[in-house]
């Protein structure tokens, strides 16, 4: 019975990790991060736009990720699976910043 | 009718003299900060005979195809089609960086082809679209070699001692552009030994004094690499970056920015971001341009003349 529930309870979880993990969009417009600051859910992947006629980077502040040169159109994504916050730039221009928040996934799709 | 800058007022060893072409083949000379019309091209070209005169290109941004210039492989090949039908023949040419726009082989490849057809020795620095790879390796591989760390050097040419640095690379989240402190330290060095009637020119892709903080139009450590340049009475900083002439005149330190050969960039704080500007076809070409610097001998000052593509 309890090794039952238990599996279950795993199938749940992990039936609960794709309806938690949906992508987050940052734009890159006029050399900001739009939003700015974003909360997730650890296990989201956040995805980055450039709509920029000049390419920009997404560098964390502390090395944890690091895009390529995006030029106009192109798209970098991270998945963030611990919490914390995460500063991240553009290496060419480090006058734009912004903030991933990554909280703990306990909540709404986790048991009682 | 030359005019003669022999009897141009009493400090005129620290007094350093801008002039740019405004398009209707007037000259205008700022003298401590004072413009005042000085005469024709024609004048300034015959003055040019017999001393230094080099040229500045900058953000030919070699790859970019964007609406601002679809072609901007094409104004470069005009800038130098230009360069090479100067009356008098420059010494030597600085490119102040982002001679690509993402630092793709092709582009730097595309860059060589184009401005080696000027015929003159080029000194670069990079800007950041030149140094993409963190490694800065494809930038280094052509140009890095004789330099220092991330590819600072210094060199002389008819008694003017020339340094090119660089203040794009390891850029620090919500900072502005940055030299670092080994840098800094080989600035000093390069100095300490010098004569300070030794005129010097400093070259750089972002601008090293404070133009416009918020689209990070400034260096942060600029300062201290101006502290060491103090004592010398002559000192000329040209930057490029933002894609517009600008200048500035401090006491013995004039500060000048070139036109870009790709495409404009907006005024500071006219626009909301200094992103390409995209003006009428018919207006492109008198926003592009290069710029030509001339030393006379025996006199500490120089004459910048920022010459448009068209107008």
């Amino acid at each position: 019975m309890t090794k039952q529930f238990m599996l279950g309870l795993v199938a749940l979880v992990l039936l609960a990790i794709p309806a938690l993990a949906d992508d987050i969009q940052v734009k890159i417009d006029n050399f900001t991060f739009n939003p700015p600051q974003v909360k997730v859910k650890a296990g989201t992947t956040v995805v980055w736009t450039n709509g920029d006629d000049i390419p920009h980077t997404v560098v964390s502040k502390t090395g944890a990720f690091r895009s390529k040169a995006l030029d106009t159109d192109n798209t970098f994504s991270f998945t963030f699976t611990k919490p914390g916050n995460y500063i991240y730039f553009c290496s060419l221009h480090p006058h734009m910043t912004g903030t991933i928040v990554v909280e703990e996934t306990t909540g709404d799709g986790a048991p009682k | 009718m030359t005019h003669d800058h022999s009897h141009d007022g009493p400090n005129r060893r620290k007094v350093l003299e801008c002039m740019t072409w405004a398009g209707t083949g007037v000259l205008w000379t700022i003298a401590g900060g004072v413009p005042t019309s000085l005469g024709i091209v024609d004048e300034a070209m015959a003055q040019a005979a017999g001393s230094l005169t080099f040229l500045q290109i900058s953000d030919s941004h070699v790859g970019f195809d964007k609406p601002a210039n679809p072609n901007a492989k094409g104004t470069l090949e005009e800038a130098i089609g230009k360069i090479k039908t100067l009356p008098v023949k420059p010494s030597f040419m600085i490119h102040t960086g982002d001679i690509t726009h993402l630092s793709k082989e092709q582009e730097f490849d595309d860059a060589e082809k184009i401005i080696s057809q000027s015929r003159l020795d080029v000194h670069y620095v990079p800007g950041e679209h030149d140094i993409v790879d963190p490694d800065i390796a494809l930038y280094k591989e052509r140009y890095g070699r004789g330099t220092k760390g991330s590819g600072w050097y210094s060199f002389d040419a008819n008694g003017v001692h020339f340094i090119g640095l660089v203040n794009v690379a390891n850029l620090k989240a919500g900072g502005l552009g940055s030299l670092g402190d080994e840098q800094l330290e080989w600035i000093e060095d390069d100095l300490k030994a010098r004569s300070a009637s030794q005129p010097v020119v400093v070259f750089a892709h972002i601008p090293l004094w404070t133009v416009y903080p918020e689209w990070g139009w400034g260096t942060d450590d600029s300062a201290r690499a101006l502290g060491y340049l103090k004592r010398f009475g002559s000192v000329t900083v040209l930057n490029g970056h933002i894609h517009q002439v600008m200048q500035k005149v401090e006491g013995n330190v004039t500060f000048h920015t070139a036109r870009s050969t790709a495409f404009p960039q907006p005024a500071p704080g006219s626009a909301p971001s200094p992103g390409p500007m995209k003006v009428p076809e018919d207006k492109l070409r008198g926003m592009l341009g290069v710029a030509s610097v001339t030393f006379k001998q025996n006199e500490q000052r120089l004459a910048i003349i920022d010459t448009p593509l068209q107008g």
